[in-house]
């Protein structure tokens, strides 16, 4: 199954490569990894999505915990939560197809970043699901170049990751 | 206030946090530290003559005393050739603080003369590591490796310090931190009483129960409340080969060790077991054999300060986070007064251990006939005798290891120092000159091969000049025993490489460093031999006994099997 983990640990040089490290170390797999600084500059959050059965996930979270440089940790999917992606994409935008394009932009409530005379660059943000169905309603007309943040994840209500 | 240069910080620190012996190997990288060390006498620096000799050196003595052992290397080379040893002491986790000198800061990322990213390289054999950023920070970050390295499950911690952070002319404040904090660092002192509870339930329940003990009571200093809890409750023990003398072995509620070399009557115990109860043992694949046939009837309590260790390879029905001594302690306040519930079920337990023990009593192996090669077996035996069971007894890896683990009996914790979980041949002969260093009065014996000797023995030229009086026992069978076996029995008697040819004159090579050294043939010329050898505890004496290069060790588990399918012998199986 697939796990969200969302974890707070020191913001300091090699925090970032430990973590990486262990899940290769240990066999453990990443689907996608998303790290930024907090409002609180000591610490970074870091979002890691990884498919695993319940025995792979708990060792994953207590090796994940073992690590000096992790304060708190967080499995999203252990209860409601929001789950949201950006991601970048150029497309071809020529002739018919510009218009399509647009259309379907707006269905997926995406929008056109910037414009040149034979592409648009389109913002999408959703879950995972969500931007996989844009590309592929956007294949046949031609993707150009995608970029993906990776997921970032929060809990809904009044459960807080914090220290 | 007092103004220190970094690498006087350091120097000062190490006295401060009383570290006696540091043992290293300089170089260009790390003079600063090394002069710092010259101006200073109560810090010991031992000299090696291979940076890897260090790191075993610091992690026997770290074994046998339980304090952190302490190294000291230069950048690039000096620092790789220390990872096989921070590797052996992480799969042991055995507390080591390791300095490492590194190239100037705006050297580093330029592929500097001797620059490695040590950090890189040990990341995933370290429990945890620092690079130095400022020299006004070397107190608290050592502070802080020395406590990481010792708390909660110990193990090595690699402290990264640019040439530019000890230089002689930057001055800062230095104040003995006496303690630190972190917020991401907060081991856990205690169990979760309830589970402990519940535990206790299932023990006082239980019909065919077993202890199952490691290396984690060695470390978690709990082996005298692991012995009352066992003796109270009169359950079989078998304790893992770290776990070895954390229950006296010459009692008789020990079983001896488990595993694939482990005594057919603690195999057998567990394959037959309603309850283990694993504490401070981590269910390793030299234990377990085939996890999917591991011990199909029992229920499984697991007590590990490490949570990652509980249902790591085998599911545990009551896990217990905590340090094996408080959790012990805990078990024995609720075991009082309380019987056991079935004792007619607990002695007819006790009648089919016994039934298994005089299954297998006096054919274990094989003696040797009257001017016959002698067995490897014969001679650790000896040696227990000759030594009334009280040396410190280090070993290399190998089959010499196994009859050590096996033919020594030890009623003490911390006296079998051995690598078991990496397995790394060359430890032993170190490993043993770190221990007599701090125990100069008691006898301190590596037993070994001539193969993983050979790994090592540039260590003979540190024992001449700091005069350090070690036994070292080489069990010579010429050949690399254990890869032998395993040739014997998996590649039809093809004996790849497993054969030591050109063998230099043990005898002529130890003289040249101005040792003793006696070569052993023949069974009277034993133990005469090894009085002669323990007869002065301050002189290095070298054992070079030929023995049976075709003997096997056995009890040897099938592969893929349970804990009961074992080769008893050549050909005995179960």
């Amino acid at each position: 199954m697939r796990h969200i983990i969302s974890i707070l640990m020191e913001n300091e040089p090699g925090a970032l490569s430990r973590v990486v490290g262990l899940f290769s170390q240990r066999n453990f797999n990443i689907e996608t990894l998303n790290v930024a600084p907090t409002e609180d500059p000591s610490l970074s959050r870091l979002t890691v999505t990884t498919v695993g059965d319940d025995r792979v996930i708990e060792q994953i979270t207590k090796h994940l915990n073992k690590l000096v440089d992790v304060v708190k940790l967080v499995d999203l999917t252990e209860g409601n939560h929001i789950e949201r992606e950006l991601m970048l994409v150029k497309v071809k935008a020529l002739g018919a197809a510009r218009d399509e394009v647009k259309r379907t932009v707006d269905i997926f409530r995406a929008q056109v970043v910037d414009v040149t005379p034979s592409l648009y660059t389109v913002q999408i943000t959703g879950d995972a699901g969500k931007l996989d169905a844009f590309l592929q309603a956007m294949a046949p007309v031609g993707i150009l170049e995608v970029a993906r943040t990776g997921v970032s994840g929060i809990a809904r209500g009044d459960k807080v990751l914090s220290l | 206030m007092e103004l220190l240069s970094g690498a006087d910080m350091i120097a000062r620190f190490l006295q401060d946090e009383g570290i006696e012996y540091i043992y290293g190997y300089p170089g260009g990288a790390a003079l600063h530290i090394y002069d710092a060390l010259f101006r200073q006498d109560k810090v010991k620096h031992i000299l090696v003559r291979h940076e890897q000799a260090a790191t075993h050196a610091a992690d026997g003595y770290a074994r046998a005393s339980g304090k952190p052992g302490c190294v000291l290397v230069t950048s690039g080379p000096g620092a790789t050739n220390a990872v096989t040893g921070i590797a052996t002491a992480y799969m042991d986790s055995i507390p080591m603080v390791v300095l490492c000198g590194q190239v100037a800061s705006h050297l580093i990322g330029e592929d500097a003369f001797q620059e490695t990213d040590i950090v890189g390289v040990t990341r995933p054999i370290v429990k945890h590591s620092f690079s130095i950023r400022h020299p006004a920070d070397i107190p608290e970050v050592l502070k802080k490796a020395f406590y990481l390295a010792a708390t909660g499950r110990p193990g090595p911690v690699v402290v990264d310090i640019p040439k530019d952070m000890t230089a002689p002319t930057e001055r800062y404040e230095y104040i003995y931190p006496k303690k630190v904090k972190m917020r991401s660092y907060n081991p856990v002192t205690r169990g979760h009483t309830g589970q402990i509870k519940k535990a206790v339930e299932l023990m006082l329940k239980a019909k065919r129960p077993v202890f199952y003990t490691g290396g984690g009571v060695v470390t978690g200093k709990a082996s005298e409340g692991l012995t009352d809890l066992v003796k109270q409750l009169g359950y079989p023990i078998t304790t893992t080969l770290m776990g070895i003398g954390s229950y006296p072995q010459s009692d008789r509620q020990c079983l001896g060790w488990l595993g694939m070399h482990g005594s057919y009557e603690s195999n057998m115990a567990m394959h037959h077991a309603d309850l283990i109860i694993a504490i401070g043992a981590r269910f390793d694949d030299r234990v377990t054999n085939n996890t999917s046939k591991f011990c199909p009837t029992a229920k499984i309590i697991h007590v590990d300060v490490d949570p990652s260790s509980i249902s790591k390879t085998v599911r545990a029905d009551v896990p217990i986070v905590g340090p094996a001594s408080s959790v012990i302690n805990e078990m024995i306040s609720l075991v009082q007064g309380n019987a056991v519930a079935n004792p007619e079920a607990l002695t007819e337990w006790w009648e089919t251990i016994d039934g298994w023990r005089a299954d297998r009593e006096g054919k274990l192996y094989e003696r040797s006939g009257p001017g016959e090669i002698l067995k490897p077996q014969e001679v650790v035996e000896a040696l227990c005798r000759v030594t009334r069971g009280e040396a410190y007894v280090t070993t290399d890896v190998g089959q010499h290891q196994m009859f050590a683990a096996q033919y020594y009996k030890f009623d003490k914790p911390n006296r079998l120092i051995t690598s078991g979980g990496l397995g790394t041949m060359g430890f032993g002969f170190p490993a043993a000159m770190g221990i007599k260093q701090n125990f100069p009065e008691d006898d301190v014996v590596c037993v070994t091969g001539e193969g993983s000797f050979q790994m090592m023995m540039q260590e003979l030229s540190t024992c001449k000049q700091y005069g350090v009086g070690v036994k070292i026992v080489n069990l010579n069978n010429a050949s690399l025993g254990m890869v032998r076996q395993w040739q014997d029995l998996n590649y039809k008697s093809r004996h790849a490489h497993s054969y030591m040819e050109s063998l230099p004159d043990f005898h002529m090579l130890i003289e040249a460093y101005g040792f003793t050294a006696i070569t052993v043939n023949t069974l009277d010329e034993l133990e005469p031999a090894l009085e002669r050898a323990f007869a002065n505890k301050h002189e290095l004496v070298f054992l070079d006994v030929k023995v049976d290069p075709f003997e096997h060790v056995y009890p040897m588990q099938v592969p893929l099997g349970a804990m009961r399918d074992m080769l008893l012998s050549k050909t005995e199986r179960t």
